[in-house]
């Protein structure tokens, strides 16, 4: 029995047991491997997905919980690597490994779509489940507030 | 270029001695041990050239096509440090081509990208740049040279008219002029012979290296496109998931597989030395199957351990091991020692600690008629190649290895034991294979940084200045269970920081190798993490003793060190040494050379409820040339945060030889909301490269250190730094 849903606004339907994680539904199955797999019990935030517009861990959300609704993930965040946030962490060379950043990408977007000017601890409350091993949180930090005053004035 | 390798090398970290011993042990252990590793020689690149033998490969640097396509070769793995970026800055800043003209590829395993400082094709160490330094600038320049003899000979003009400018060789102005691109002049210029000698440009002329530089792998790591081992897929592939002991080293006694096999997607179950893999069409389906499997395992020796037993075993080394001289003595430490006027005397630990790179340990193997074919995340290719060949009775050229990006290494990816494992299995199943650990196999099977006992003495003259030390490390060698290196061998990456630079008339440092039964690896900084943490924490006991500020009390010791003594300054005055600071904040202050890389540190920290919060950390780095400067502060940024995590909160315990931490919530690393700010002060020194991936690791923990004595009057000698740590100390 197949789950439907969209992602990135393509429907989609995954033929995996219906408690399977999302994360290795979007992977294995449909293919997109920029969601990636740190942990497998939300504790580091590196599969999130936004559900709905909001952002939740894959690692932990089974296949059932999404269906009929709309999954996004980081190869859908823009097309051409020009949403606010990719431009400003070009400009700041945020990544090192880059292993954790589609699943901060996707934390620090359902951020800014809510709060277009967010403070230090409001940047922290969002980010703060997101684990960076290489230590990129400077660089996050500032370039979210980069992204953040590139939204308010468009 | 051999030789100029050989001066590099020999020149670096801690004495010209070491270093050299370093390089040689490694080559000598790696052939006893029966070809681990291949190609330990340096090449010249003539061989090279000539052994490649292909058009559009003038050297193994850089490759050309005829479509004027110019790859320029890594032959480190990128990991986050940035090598994917200043690799090639290296080589294009003599090949005079711009980074927007050229594509990046990885290096496979081959003699030529031996790294010469560690004696093999290894990323670590923080060597990456001092290697690369000569031997990539003149990589770049022999093929511009190439090119430029190629065009003359095309043109018939003699070559000192042409000159190579932004990938094309120019001749003449204007409309009398001659142009042609690297592309058109690749096929000529491969035929000829490698110039042995080839003039480098001065340093003030370089118009790449030194340059604040964007990444040339950002874009790709913020739209999901790069490519990691987890991410590889081959045609035919299935996912495997690996029970092993729980006991590190047991072996399986029998199984019990009958529940596992019909369960969903299950394709195989098979036993290789290290455990039982459950091989399914997903990673989920191999992964949850896996939990059905009944294994009875003879857990070995290694049950025996806990935390507390390799303290006290390597508490009882301290006091009865076979002693090794780190250096040379420095006068005569024990008749000073009886005519100080007080003596200080201390004992410090650092616990054992796991990797933990986000990216957990993971490989794709494919094995067929007798080749096999490797693809993921290693920082070893050559560790890789020698042990797959080894495991699977194959020769190492029938195996092909391709690196991708790394999602962390710190020392983790070193060790090749999951693709070993994944090869194995591949082999057992006759299919192509991802063998993906979970974060609990990372977490409970990694290679941890040994504990580290450090105990030492100082006697004080009557103004409180040292006049003998007595420094002693005990602790275990992973060069030993990595490298093959004789018991009671001096293990260089054992004794790293461990001589400080400050000036006193008496010393003794001393090294006692002990093994405690733990499986033990590289961990990012290695032996400078227990060192420095000793060193300067007992300098600022010293200068408590002293009744003296603990920045003067440096400085005072350091009149003959200039590199040293200025980046002390420079730290303590941007961080505003001796100022006011807001209500319950307090300041530390540390000191170290580590990869000829000179720096301090000031931490600002507040103690609440024993809880240490780090607001502020300012360093000051003298790391000799840079490449690229951008880079070099990111790496501070990402050790500091690296080492206050380890610092304040990590720690591996066991129980009954099982690793009790087993994910990120019992094994918890830095996040957003506590990583600190920082403020580097870089030097502009024309020293030779130092290296920038770890000391900042190392000397960030001394630092919080000295703050919190400084907050609370508790000194705290055993790491990490915790409520209870402090509350005990």
């Amino acid at each position: 029995m197949s789950v439907k849903f969209h992602i990135n606004g393509k429907a989609v339907s995954a033929n995996a047991e219906p408690d399977t994680p999302l994360l290795w539904v979007i992977r294995d199955e449909l293919g997109m491997t920029g969601t990636k797999f740190g942990c497998g019990a939300a504790l580091c935030g590196a599969c999130t997905v936004h559900l709905n517009g909001s952002p939740i861990r894959a690692c932990q959300t089974p296949l059932s919980a999404v269906s009929g609704k709309k999954v996004g993930t980081i190869e859908g965040l823009s097309k051409n690597n020009d949403h606010a946030l990719q431009v400003a962490w070009i400009k700041h060379d945020v990544p090192q490994c880059g292993y954790c950043q589609s699943g901060q990408l996707m934390s620090a977007a359902a951020l800014l779509k809510t709060n277009k000017n967010p403070s230090d601890a409001e940047i922290d409350a969002a980010m703060s489940g997101n684990i960076c091993r290489c230590g990129t949180y400077p660089r996050i930090r500032a370039a979210i507030k980069d992204a953040a005053a590139t939204l308010r004035t468009a | 270029m051999t030789t100029k390798l050989t001066t590099l090398a020999t020149v670096s970290t801690l004495t010209t001695a070491t270093t050299a011993s370093r390089r040689s042990f490694l080559k000598t252990s790696a052939l006893a041990t029966g070809g681990l590793m291949l190609g330990f020689a340096l090449p010249s690149s003539k061989t090279e050239a000539q052994a490649a033998g292909t058009l559009y490969t003038p050297n193994a640097w850089v490759h050309i096509a005829d479509d004027n396509t110019i790859t320029l070769i890594s032959a480190r793995s990128e990991m986050g440090q940035g090598v994917y970026t200043s690799m090639p800055m290296l080589i294009a800043e003599e090949l005079n081509v711009s980074l927007k003209q050229i594509k990046v590829a990885i290096a496979p395993p081959k003699a030529v990208y031996v790294n010469a400082l560690l004696g093999a094709q290894i990323t670590g160490g923080s060597t990456s740049v001092r290697d690369g330094w000569e031997k990539l600038r003149t990589g770049g320049a022999q093929v511009r040279e190439m090119l430029i003899s190629a065009a003359a000979a095309k043109w018939n003009v003699d070559r000192s008219t042409l000159r190579a400018e932004n990938g094309m060789v120019l001749w003449g102005k204007g409309t009398g002029g001659k142009k042609a691109t690297y592309g058109s002049l690749a096929e000529a210029a491969s035929k000829l012979p490698v110039p042995e000698k080839v003039a480098l440009k001065d340093p003030k002329d370089f118009t790449i290296v030194g340059k604040r530089t964007k990444r040339l792998d950002t874009p790709a790591k913020t739209n999901g496109t790069a490519q990691f081992g987890i991410d590889v897929k081959l045609p035919g592939m299935v996912y495997a998931s690996l029970e092993q002991c729980p006991v590190i080293g047991g072996k399986v006694i029998s199984f019990d597989a009958s529940k596992v096999k019909g369960m969903p997607g299950v394709v195989d179950v098979v036993q290789i030395p290290d455990g039982i893999a459950v091989v399914a069409t997903s990673y989920w389906q191999a992964q949850k199957a896996r939990k059905a499997l009944t294994v009875v395992w003879d857990e070995g020796t290694g049950a025996k351990l806990d935390h507390n037993v390799v303290l006290a075993s390597t508490r009882a080394a301290a006091e009865s091991g076979k002693v090794l001289p780190i250096g040379k003595a420095v006068g005569d430490v024990t008749t000073a020692m009886k005519g100080a006027v007080k003596t200080v005397k201390a004992e410090y630990i650092t616990p054992m600690q796991a990797h933990a790179p986000l990216e957990p340990m993971n490989f794709t193997a494919s094995f067929a008629n007798g080749k096999c074919l490797l693809i993921g995340s290693t920082q070893f290719q050559q560790g890789a190649q020698g042990a797959v060949a080894g495991a699977l009775g194959i020769k190492p050229e029938d195996i092909e290895l391709q690196t991708t990006f790394l999602g962390g290494g710190f020392g983790r990816r070193l060790e090749v034991d999951f693709i070993v494992q994944a090869a194995q299995i591949s082999k057992a199943i006759g299919k192509p294979v991802k063998l993906v650990w979970s974060r609990e196999d990372d977490m409970t099977h990694d290679f941890y940084r040994p504990l580290g006992l450090n105990q030492v003495t100082a006697g004080l003259d009557a103004a409180g200045m040292p006049v003998a030390m007595h420094f002693k490390t005990t602790s275990q060698s992973v060069t030993q269970r990595a490298f093959g290196l004789p018991k009671d061998t001096f293990d260089p990456f054992m004794a790293e920081a461990a001589v400080a630079g400050y000036e006193i008339p008496n010393t003794q440092h001393d090294l006692v190798i002990h093994d405690s039964g733990m499986r033990v690896g590289y961990w990012r900084a290695v032996s400078h993490n227990m060192n420095a943490f000793a060193n300067e924490s007992f300098i600022d006991e010293l200068a408590a003793a002293a009744g003296k500020d603990p920045y003067a009390y440096r400085m005072a010791l350091l009149k003959g060190k200039p590199r040293y003594a200025n980046v002390l300054k420079l730290a303590a005055d941007k961080a505003g040494w001796g100022k006011a600071l807001p209500a319950g904040h307090f300041r530390g202050i540390s000191l170290m050379e580590g990869y000829d890389t000179y720096m301090a540190q000031v931490a600002e920290v507040s103690v609440k409820n024993g809880d240490v919060v780090v607001h502020r950390v300012t360093v000051a780095a003298d790391v000799g040339h840079m490449v690229n400067p951008d880079t070099v502060e990111a790496q501070i940024q990402s050790s500091i945060i690296f080492g206050i995590g380890a610092g304040l909160m990590q720690e591996v315990t066991l129980d009954k030889g099982r690793v009790q931490q087993t994910n990120y919530h019992n094994y918890p690393v830095v996040r957003m909301n506590e990583s600190p700010k920082i403020d580097i002060v870089l030097v502009d020194s024309k020293e030779k490269p130092g290296g920038i991936g770890e000391p900042a690791t190392a000397l960030v923990v001394p630092a919080i250190a000295n703050a919190v004595f400084a907050a609370t009057g508790k000194r705290v000698r055993k790491l990490p730094m915790t409520a209870d740590a402090i509350k005990s100390a």
